[in-house]
């Protein structure tokens, strides 16, 4: 424990340390310009050949009350020498616009015990004698409980350059990080020109002026320096979050049409779309609700090529009748969940993996439908093209779950080569054979071509209602059980084009951490580690969720003991009245113990975070320890 | 024959479609259930403008009115209960060539189907929506409906319904963007087509309330209009209903007006004394959605591609150093 607070001292250049990897949090209230800052610092950073991986942090309020310890807004950044697949562990560098926001981040365990704050300090003397003895309080309990405060007088320089401060700290801020971790100033430059390009000289002179104000007073005043090696840059990549991933993969995909209503997460998707999709002749419907955003896309699909429509947890839930008509008359479909807590309106700015389950069952009656979770960043924009070939190709709806962690973190990877087999080659429209039926289904794989408005011969009245071959409604008994058949051999087909999924690590061992969606940089990161040191565990992450590849039983059955990792909820048997006979389980282990009958444990939590690969490893080692 | 080359003769004769050739499956609706005016007279207007069966859709939810498209030879989508409008949207968006047809009962439309109803006026697409209102739910057998009259015994309110009923035509007129708005009764097949082929000709979202009996639920809800054709108010005008002789005879009540008077249009929706029919509103200088979203160009992939390209430029890192290509450049 450190006795007294840190406080700025002439640096000498012999303070630089090397580390492998560094956590930096810029927290503030709502509007100050953190999250700015910290996307900034991300970007200058990978383009100076460090592997980063951004988060944001999101308050649920647009502008919460000023200093509230739940208000937080801001970004994390992970910079490292080696590639960095998530958002890591705990922050070692924290700058905080206010004594407030730190409380509620350190209370959620996000800072590393001992870890630099860099405190701006004027609230020391604010008017309101509550506010600084609540600052002179914050700043003396984080002293006193190790961590190496450093008050900086952010605002007082800030001033100095511009009349509202508040408008331009974080520009200061960039700049002091940019002393830190020895960053080129120069590359902040073009970031700024183009933030602001739309703004003009007269906003973009004061930012630079404040980004150089701060680098300066951080190499007048702070005694150290971080140097976290660069790796490099080996081909050209591209960085942006999961949710642009997702509007550039329905490009990629070659749709036409995405039907949306405002729901965060997922919305920023839809804005980004919003933004490009007219060059390529492209929709967002903003429709009147969910219900009407999920018809509007069955419609368009039904009159050609298959749209996307994109929503979170409550959204899903209001289209679950629309997604069993789309199973239900075989009209292609992809819809991107991006999930957040629940359940109801939940958190719904914070991440959880809770949507799994109704992802795949949450339609009355039997509506067998794909459903997918890409895990990764990359994988998003690659998810969307692959999600609409199967669609069309299996006539079903394809379900894409990512989650608020992959929708707002960011991360760099290879720049994809455009290919024109993306786009999927144009709809069949030619004359349909006379008694070619709408629902021709292969006795084998369900499989049926699909007639479209505009395609002489092929006219029929597709209906939700039970329906025979020609889609006439049917009521007699076998019918029904025909339909049902069909529509679920066209899962089985697709199943059978899936490769099983690599086990990371050893093939067999004591202990197999399962997961899917966003976990899985934290987990393989947790695995690293805990083999370092010679632990015998491995990991396996599930793509395709429904249906899943052959092969995961025989995998799941040479390790000692099973356990899933993700981010939802599932009881502990610590609780008194939970046993093995009332246990709820997280979602995949379900989905993992009642096909495999393998004995599946599970480690899961809602508190709204990304999984650290450190609560991963602690979790680990308590496992196999308990061996 | 007048005139004409014998083979372009005998080619009309071919490719002409009769009302059979619009004919689909068998109809199941009960006898005498007013629906059968309806397709009748909607199967009359494809022959009339011989329209192409295979660009031609017609969209209905969930109810008996939802039935219709199955009894056409068209292409057909029969959803859900109350999302007949929004499907129809979503297969208009980008086919400007299909001809869309909706078929709502006054459960889909007014009740379950409301919000979809409302903003489908705002987005004004070009599609004919007929709202078959008997006011009852026929399907689920025998539940007031939103256009049930105060004091019905239903089967869900057995004391009489304690509201009064929701009316279908101020309601569009209310809203921004209406652009056709007419009324009409199905036991007027003359009066019925007439409405029907202007709605088809209307560039935008034509509305009609078709009022429909149900003789199975509502046997006696209509007895007084039709025992008293007067209490009837036929919109006549030139731009709107032009009455025959025949019609005349029977609607003797009648009012000039002019489909541009949304003033008065609004009167005669609000009317108790009489049930106006004919073309209320009529505006077409409405912009539709699906124009106002219309690419300037069909875009090829090359544009895909260019797009893309640009975005990962814009987002890029590149190897060598620190060279950062932004915007609109596209490298080969």
């Amino acid at each position: 424990m450190q006795a007294a607070s840190a406080q700025p001292r002439e640096a000498s250049p012999g303070d630089t340390a090397r580390v492998e990897e560094h956590i930096v949090e810029i927290i503030s209230d709502s509007g100050e310009g953190a999250q700015t800052a910290g996307q900034m610092f991300g970007t200058i950073s990978a383009k100076m050949g460090n592997s980063v991986w951004t988060v944001e942090i999101i308050p649920a309020e647009i502008e919460p009350p000023a200093r509230s310890t739940a208000g937080a807004s801001g970004n994390r950044i992970r910079l490292g020498s080696f590639p960095i697949t998530n958002a890591g562990d705990e922050a070692d560098i924290v700058v905080a616009f206010n004594d407030q926001v730190l409380i509620g981040r350190e209370k959620a365990g996000e800072f590393k015990p001992g870890c630099t704050i860099l405190l701006d300090n004027v609230w020391k003397d604010h008017a309101d004698p509550a506010v600084a003895s609540q600052y002179a309080e914050t700043v003396a309990d984080f002293i006193d409980r190790g961590y190496r405060v450093i008050e900086v007088p952010m605002e007082e320089e800030c001033r100095k350059h511009m009349e509202n401060p508040r408008r331009g700290k974080n520009m200061f801020v960039v700049g002091m990080l940019c002393y830190i971790y020895v960053r080129d100033v120069s590359l902040v430059h073009g970031e700024i020109k183009f933030k602001f390009r739309h703004k003009g000289e007269k906003v973009i002179a004061p930012n630079v002026k404040l980004l150089e104000a701060g680098y300066a007073w951080a190499g007048q005043n702070l005694g150290f320096r971080f140097e976290v090696p660069l790796i490099g840059v080996a081909e050209p990549e591209v960085v942006f979050n999961g949710n642009t991933a997702i509007a550039l993969g329905v490009v990629a995909a070659g749709m036409d049409v995405c039907a949306m209503y405002p729901i965060t997460p997922a919305t920023s998707a839809s804005h980004y779309l919003s933004e490009i999709f007219d060059e390529v002749g492209g929709v967002v419907h903003q429709a009147e609700d969910e219900i009407a955003a999920c018809a509007f896309a069955i419609g368009a699909s039904y009159a050609g090529k298959c749209a996307v429509t994109i929503t979170s947890g409550p959204g899903l839930a209001l289209k679950t009748e629309l997604q069993a008509l789309s199973v239900m008359g075989e009209v292609p479909l992809v819809l991107v969940d991006v999930q957040r807590g629940g359940p109801s309106t939940g958190l719904p700015t914070k991440v959880e993996q809770g949507d799994l389950l109704a992802a795949c069952f949450g339609t009355p009656g039997d509506a067998p439908k794909i459903v997918m979770a890409p895990a990764t960043i990359e994988d998003c924009f690659y998810s969307i093209i692959t999600a609409r070939k199967i669609a069309e190709t299996f006539r079903t709806l394809v379900l894409v779950l990512t989650d608020a962690n992959l929708a707002t973190g960011q991360q760099a990877f290879p720049r994809p080569h455009f290919n024109k087999e993306w786009l999927a080659p144009p709809i069949d429209q030619s004359p349909v054979p006379r008694d070619k039926d709408p629902y021709d289904w292969d006795p084998r794989t369900g499989l049926s071509q699909r007639f479209i408005p505009g395609q002489p011969g092929g006219m029929h009245t597709l209906t939700g209602l039970a329906h025979t071959r020609d889609s006439r409604v049917a009521y007699e008994p076998g019918a029904n059980q025909e339909g049902c058949r069909h529509r679920s051999l066209k899962l089985a087909a697709f199943q059978k084009t899936l490769k099983p999924p690599q086990v990371y690590g050893d093939a067999e061992g004591e202990l197999l951490v399962v997961g899917w969606g966003s976990t899985k940089g934290a987990i393989e990161e947790a695995v690293d580690r805990a083999r370092r040191d010679g632990l015998k565990v491995s990991s396996l992450h599930i793509k395709f969720l429904q249906p899943m590849a052959s092969g995961i039983r025989e995998i799941l059955q040479r390790f000692d003991r099973v356990t899933t990792v993700e981010i939802n909820y599932s009881d502990s048997l610590d609780d008194d009245l939970i046993d093995e006979d009332n246990r709820r389980y997280a979602n995949l282990a379900w989905l993992l113990r009642a096909r495999y009958l393998v004995d599946v444990d599970c480690w899961s939590n809602v508190h709204g975070q990304p999984m650290k690969p450190g609560a991963i490893g602690k979790m680990i080692r308590s496992k196999l320890a308990a061996d | 024959m007048f005139g004409l080359k014998n083979e372009c003769v005998l080619g009309y004769e071919e490719e002409y479609r009769t009302i059979e050739d619009y004919q689909g499956r068998i109809v199941r609706w009960c006898p005498g259930c007013g629906d059968n005016g309806i397709l009748s007279a909607v199967q009359r207007l494809c022959r009339d403008e011989q329209l192409s069966p295979e660009k031609t859709v017609f969209v209905s939810g969930i109810g008996c009115a939802a039935r219709l498209p199955h009894y056409m030879s068209t292409y057909g989508f029969h959803g859900l209960h109350g999302r007949a409008l929004v499907t129809a949207q979503g297969v208009k968006i980008r086919r400007p060539d299909l001809k869309v047809f909706v078929n709502m009962g006054d459960g889909d439309c007014c009740s379950i189907g409301t919000a979809h109803w409302i903003h489908s006026v705002r987005l004004n697409m070009d599609m004919v929506a007929m709202l078959h209102d008997n006011n009852i739910y026929g399907l689920t057998k025998n539940q007031a409906s939103p256009t049930t009259p105060t004091g019905r015994k239903t089967a869900t309110t057995p004391r009489g319904t304690p509201l009064r009923p929701l009316n279908p035509l101020t309601t569009t007129l209310g809203v921004t963007n209406a652009s056709f708005v007419a009324q009409v009764v199905e036991w007027l097949p003359e009066l019925l087509y007439n409405v029907i082929r202007q709605a088809y000709h209307h560039k935008g979202f034509a509305f009609i309330r078709i009022l429909q009996r149900c003789p199975h639920f509502m046997p006696d809800l209509f007895t007084s209009l039709l025992d008293d054709p007067s209490r009837l108010l036929l919109l006549r005008h030139e731009n709107g209903i032009q009455v025959s002789d025949a019609m005349g005879r029977i609607l003797k009540t009648q009012e000039e007006h002019d489909p541009s008077d949304l003033h008065r249009a609004r009167e005669l929706a609000e009317s108790q004394e009489r049930v106006p029919v004919g073309i209320l509103y009529r505006n077409e200088s409405v912009a539709r959605y699906e124009d106002l979203r219309r690419p300037a160009r069909v875009p090829t992939w090359e544009d895909r591609q260019r797009l893309l390209e640009n975005t990962f430029d814009k987002f890029g890192i590149f190897p060598n150093g620190h060279e950062v290509t932004t915007g609109a450049t596209q490298k080969e």
